[in-house]
């Protein structure tokens, strides 16, 4: 139910959207948008000419890899810019106003009443001392509208709107007992408050689950379409541009290098970067590896499980334990790679620590070379961790700053007793195995880029020769681009040195492309475990099903696979 | 280590500070030369306005010792127990909260008990009750000081330690067969360096500060001159003459604000991403 | 609310036992036999007295034994006997505690209240000249020992322009009663607690600065500058009450250096509160006096950090509900 005083204000725009699809009428001009960096910067403008419109009614997506500018242009929309970082030149034209001209105070009337935003992180977007229903009034008192008993009867109403499971409990409540998604929902609960013509929206997906990810995404369609917002949606993602997009633009290096409608970018890209950009993008396709050849395991897990405890102690309050895993077999076969999937708290990672002895299991065996995993320690367990090696997640956090890359590849053989001399001759040799130049043994890892680091941690975990890797997300902290080289590198190390891999992801379309068997968990429990063909096209169970519906794209794929 | 300087150099407010406590450490390395009579040593009649007599640039004091020369003392002994103080304290607060963080469970929880402790126990007041029971002597201060100073860096490593621990880097060392303590020693430590630096250059200053308080009340070592038993001794006679307590308290003002404002511009120039707001 | 509160108190004994030992110990550590440091080492105590404090607490039994015997003394608030005073530790105390109270309770509060004004203001006008003036004030506070400045304090307002009384607690003499009486506290009070308080509002406003700008720059604020609100609404409901959180654990934790501090300023200005206690102690060498002060001031800062740790609940719902 829209609010009676937004709408009359402006007239009948809810009328009939169809008309206004047919005949197309821009409600925001970006003319020669220049918006320049701090000094030292990597280069001088974050965003550098661009001229795109958006018209009333139509999801406009804005694709682009980090640091593309992607963001900054909605952000100077709002005039919410980070410091010393300013537009200085173009315009940006919204019902005849040009609005880099405004000033604060008119700015502060336009926002969350004209235009409003929602942003990526649902976790931090809202404060956490506040209860829900006051910082959705909050909308209506910035703008002096309603009486403060209306503002909360309007929150309710609007928390319900976007479907979110007792609103009128959940406005009494404060962000921290309610998940991801929800948060999300509140987001954009006070973004429609005022029924703004525009609505921006920064990646509000990327930090959700796959399932809630297809579920905002569908309301925010949704939403569009009941209230005939223009919505403009900035995403890293070409899945989630399929999903929802009418027309789409592609930014590089702060500029746009291809615009059209969703349609033709994604089927006919003329521009190289964008066929690069789809080209990377996994495909759901799991065809061509033959089945699994049945190979002598070369790990065993039987009935592994493993609790948290919180809370307790002496001056703590009621114990809290989570069961993350909970009593889970399987066997890696020797050559094989089996995916993990799942979304986040299903416990895939802690599978994966409990695996290499991370964390310590609470029961069940970990069989390695008829050794026990799970039960050994001291040296025996430095030794028996030579052959199982892990890749981590964070191309940031995995590399230790303070040492050369060649030292970080060599320790784990010198602390094994290999010469130091014949340690950093292997490293050299594991660079270039990798893909990087040997003499990168003398610098640090912040001279190379995320994808280059990640081929470092692979180095570093090949250096003591493992039989098995397990790769825990090791991939997703990636642009896509770089992550398809870093997948063909991995599936390439593995023929060539017939390696076993564990591959832990939340990215179903990643697993597709480079797991044999895919096993996919659901709060610590093995939900269903089959060849990636099976899984994907033969799903038995109802959770497995979800998440592969929920993959975004993925019904374009199947219609232009037919 | 040219990007630190660098990044030092930005900050006015540190050069100021770093180029004051040289001047002060210069005074205090110089004392026995420039002033070779005990600062102790009546001198002059008592009470001996500054700037009357060229040889006695600051006067006299009550028992008509030199000023001057008590001050450039007064220097040594605060730097000295400021220092050494401090490196006592790192020698206790690093390895336990290396240990704390690092091992975690029990070990954490009884040895952060034990932190809590001592950081509830109001750390003047223990500091008079030790000087006091165990006699004034250089050593029971810096003992006293330790003692009480030691907490705030056990909490800073435990916390560096906790979040470093489970950085990725150090599980991968874990898991690369390297042994606990190399791991502590070369993957973890070097990277608390920064904010232990930062932390010990105001260490100092405060453990300056705690000193000439305790002098103040008399807790001083009788054997040594120090800027705070100067401004007790001159307390009663404030009527008579103001400077006697204006001036010591000048030198510690400008001593532990110099090393206040090297500590900011360490904690500049060594964690550029915390300190880039508000400069 | 009621549950935390009882936890905190056992907590809070089980501290206070804790000192309560390590008193102990140190009377024994100390040089010479407990017995003359309990009544005091210069004292002109006879053999005959010692004997008899000796037996008194059972210094000639094993050791636990005599801890115990001291811990069960002072559970029934037996803090020992004053040997130079010629009075029981715990009435001299109780007799002082009031004026300390009174003393540290309004420097804690003009600090905070000034701390966090100064940091908020500063942190509004980041890099203009008010900031650097703020900053720079709190810098040289932070730099100031505590005495000093009260000994300056003295000699300006009291000594030169004779605005304010420089020592004690009221006109001696002065015999005023009710609202005058109260009025001629308040006087006597605005140096030593001004004095007091000032480096801890350095620290406040340091912090309150810094957790500021640290909250402002967090995506929720982002949220409400996207509502439209203005900046102080924003400032005000969004930053500070976020920001305040870490400068009221801080506020906890330096409730034990501000009780320290007040043996310094009652020092100067001769404040008849248990620090000056102290001080007086100190000169004579009477321990049992100096150990019942360190350990009624360490009782002090415990209630002064559950009063922060309940604000912190009530102003924290994340904390309220685990």
């Amino acid at each position: 139910m829209p609010s009676t005083h937004a709408s009359a204000a402006r007239g009948n725009k809810m009328t009939d959207p169809v008309s206004s699809a047919s005949a197309p009428t821009p409600v925001v001009t970006i003319t020669d948008l220049q918006i320049s960096l701090p000094e030292g910067a990597d280069r001088p403008y974050a965003v550098d000419g661009i001229s795109f419109h958006l018209n009333a009614g139509e999801i406009l997506c804005i694709v682009g890899e980090s640091g593309s500018g992607k963001s900054m242009s909605a952000n100077a929309m709002m005039g919410l810019l980070p410091d010393l970082v300013s537009p200085t030149g173009g315009s940006i034209l919204f019902d005849g106003i040009d609005l880099l001209t405004l000033s604060e105070t008119q700015l502060l009337d336009l926002r969350g009443k004209r235009v409003a935003m929602i942003f990526q992180e649902p976790m931090s977007a809202l404060n956490p001392l506040m209860r829900i229903d006051d910082q959705i009034a909050e909308v209506y008192e910035a703008h002096g509208l309603l009486t403060p008993s209306e503002r909360k009867k309007r929150a309710i109403e609007l928390l319900t709107e976007v479907g979110i499971p007792e609103p009128e409990k959940a406005a009494r409540a404060y962000p921290f007992q309610l998940s991801g998604g929800q948060r999300q929902r509140v987001v954009i609960a006070m973004a429609l408050a005022l029924e703004p013509d525009v609505l921006i929206a920064d990646e509000p997906t990327t930090a959700l689950d796959v399932t809630t990810q297809a579920q905002i995404l569908h309301l925010i369609a949704d939403l569009q379409k009941r209230h005939g917002m223009a919505v403009m949606f900035i995403t890293h993602d070409f899945g989630v541009v399929a999903e929802i997009a009418d027309r789409v633009a592609v930014m590089q290096f702060g500029k746009i290098v291809e615009e059209g409608t969703a349609k033709e970018v994604l089927d006919h890209p003329t521009h190289d970067y964008t066929r690069k950009l789809i080209a990377a993008i996994p495909t759901l396709h799991t065809g061509d590896a033959s089945a699994p050849i049945e190979t002598a395991p070369a790990l065993e897990v039987i009935g592994l499980t493993k609790s948290y405890r919180s809370g307790g102690g002496f001056f703590g309050g009621p114990e809290r334990i989570v069961h993350a895993v909970k009593d889970i077999s399987f066997k890696l076969g020797t050559g094989e790679t089996l995916g993990v999937v799942g979304e986040s708290g299903s416990g895939k990672s802690s599978v994966g620590r409990c695996l290499v002895r991370l964390q310590n299991p609470d029961a069940g065996s970990v069989l390695l070379d008829g050794e026990d995993m799970a039960h050994l320690s001291g040296e025996k367990l430095r030794t028996a961790r030579k052959s199982i090696q892990m890749i981590f997640q964070d191309p940031f956090a995995s590399l230790n700053p303070r040492s050369k890359v060649g030292r970080i590849i060599a320790e784990g053989p010198i602390a094994h007793g290999t010469p130091s001399k014949q340690a950093y001759a292997r490293a050299a040799e594991l660079l270039e195995l990798v893909g990087l130049d040997p003499s990168a043994i003398d610098r640090y890892p912040h001279e190379f880029s995320g994808g280059q680091r990640q081929r470092i941690g692979i180095a570093r975990a090949l250096a003591l020769e493992p039989k098995i890797i397990i790769a825990d997300e090791a991939v997703s902290a990636l642009d896509v681009s770089i992550q398809a080289q870093v997948l063909d590198l991995l599936d390439d190390l593995k023929k060539k040195l017939n390696l076993s891999l564990v591959f832990i992801t939340h990215d179903l379309r990643v697993a597709a492309q480079i797991c044999d068997r895919i096993a996919v968990m659901q709060r610590g429990e093995l939900v269903e475990l089959g060849t990636a063909d099976e899984i994907f096209n033969a799903p038995k169970q109802d959770y497995t099903r979800s998440l592969i519906e929920a993959i975004p794209g993925r019904q374009r794929e199947l219609e232009a696979a037919s | 280590m040219k990007d630190f300087w660098q990044r030092f150099r930005r900050n006015r407010g540190a050069v100021i500070g770093l180029v004051l406590l040289l001047a002060v450490i210069l005074i205090a390395l110089f004392a026995p030369l420039l002033f070779p009579q005990s600062p102790w040593k009546m001198v002059q009649r008592p009470f001996l306005p500054p700037f009357d007599m060229g040889q006695y640039p600051l006067g006299t004091d009550a028992l008509g010792r030199n000023v001057i020369a008590g001050l450039a003392y007064g220097a040594q002994v605060s730097l000295l127990i400021g220092l050494v103080s401090t490196v006592v304290s790192l020698a206790i607060g690093i390895p336990l909260g290396a240990f704390a963080g690092y091992f975690g469970g029990w070990i954490d929880d009884s040895l952060m008990r034990f932190t809590e402790f001592f950081q509830t126990v109001p750390s003047f007041a223990l500091a008079i009750v030790l000087v006091a029971i165990f006699e004034p002597s250089v050593m029971s201060i810096i003992a006293a000081i330790a003692i009480v100073s030691w907490p705030p860096v056990a909490r800073l490593v435990r916390g560096e330690v906790l979040s470093l621990r489970s950085r990725e880097y150090v599980e991968a060392a874990v898991l690369s067969g390297q042994k606990t303590s190399t791991i502590i020693w070369r993957q973890i430590l070097p990277n608390t360096l920064s904010p232990i630096i930062v932390l010990a250059s105001l260490m100092v200053a405060t453990a300056i500060l705690l000193e000439s308080s305790l002098s103040f009340l008399g807790l001083g070592d009788p054997n040594m001159m120090s800027w705070g038993y100067m401004i007790g001794a001159a307390r009663t006679v404030i009527r008579q003459a103001w400077w006697l307590s204006f001036l010591p308290g000048l030198a510690i003002v400008l001593t532990v604000l110099s090393l206040n404002l090297i500590g900011e511009g360490l904690n500049d120039a060594l964690n550029p991403r915390l300190s880039r707001k508000g400069k | 609310m009621l549950r935390f509160i009882a936890l905190r108190l056992v907590k809070a004994a089980i501290i206070l036992i804790a000192i309560v030992t390590l008193n102990f110990f140190l009377i024994h550590a100390a040089p010479g036999d407990p017995a003359a440091v309990m009544a005091g080492e210069a004292g002109a105590a006879d053999e005959l007295f010692l004997q008899q404090l000796r037996e008194q607490f059972g210094l000639d039994q094993p050791l636990l034994t005599q801890l115990w015997l001291y811990l069960v003394g002072v559970v029934q608030l037996d803090l020992g006997f004053s040997y130079r005073q010629q009075m029981p530790v715990a009435e001299l105390i109780g007799a002082r505690l009031p004026a300390t109270l009174l003393l540290t309770g309004t420097a804690f509060v003009i600090s905070i209240v000034f701390g966090t004004l100064a940091g908020v203001m500063a942190s509004a006008r980041v890099g203009k000249w008010s900031d650097t003036l703020i900053s720079t004030t709190a810098l040289l506070f932070y730099a100031t020992p505590l005495y000093w400045v009260a000994l300056m304090a003295v000699l300006l307002f009291s000594v030169q322009f004779n605005w304010l009384p420089g020592f004690g607690y009221e006109t001696v003499g002065g015999n005023y009663e009710g609202f005058a009486r109260v009025l001629d506290i308040a006087k006597h009070l605005v140096l030593p607690a001004t004095t007091l308080g000032l480096f801890f509002m350095a620290v406040y406003m340091r912090m309150t600065r810094a957790s500021m700008l640290e909250v402002s720059t967090l995506d929720f604020v982002k949220t409400a500058r996207a509502k439209g609100l203005k900046k102080s609404v924003i400032q005000r409901r969004h930053i500070f009450r976020n920001a305040m959180l870490p400068v009221l654990t801080l506020a906890g934790l330096q409730a034990g250096q501000l009780v320290g501090g007040a043996v310094l300023t009652e020092t100067v200005f001769a404040w008849p509160g248990i620090g000056r206690l102290m001080f007086e102690a100190l000169a004579q060498r009477d321990y049992n006096v100096l150990l019942g002060v360190f350990f009624v001031s360490a009782a002090m800062v415990l209630l002064f950090n559950l009063i922060t740790d309940i604000l912190y609940r009530v102003v924290d719902p994340r904390i309220r509900a685990s």
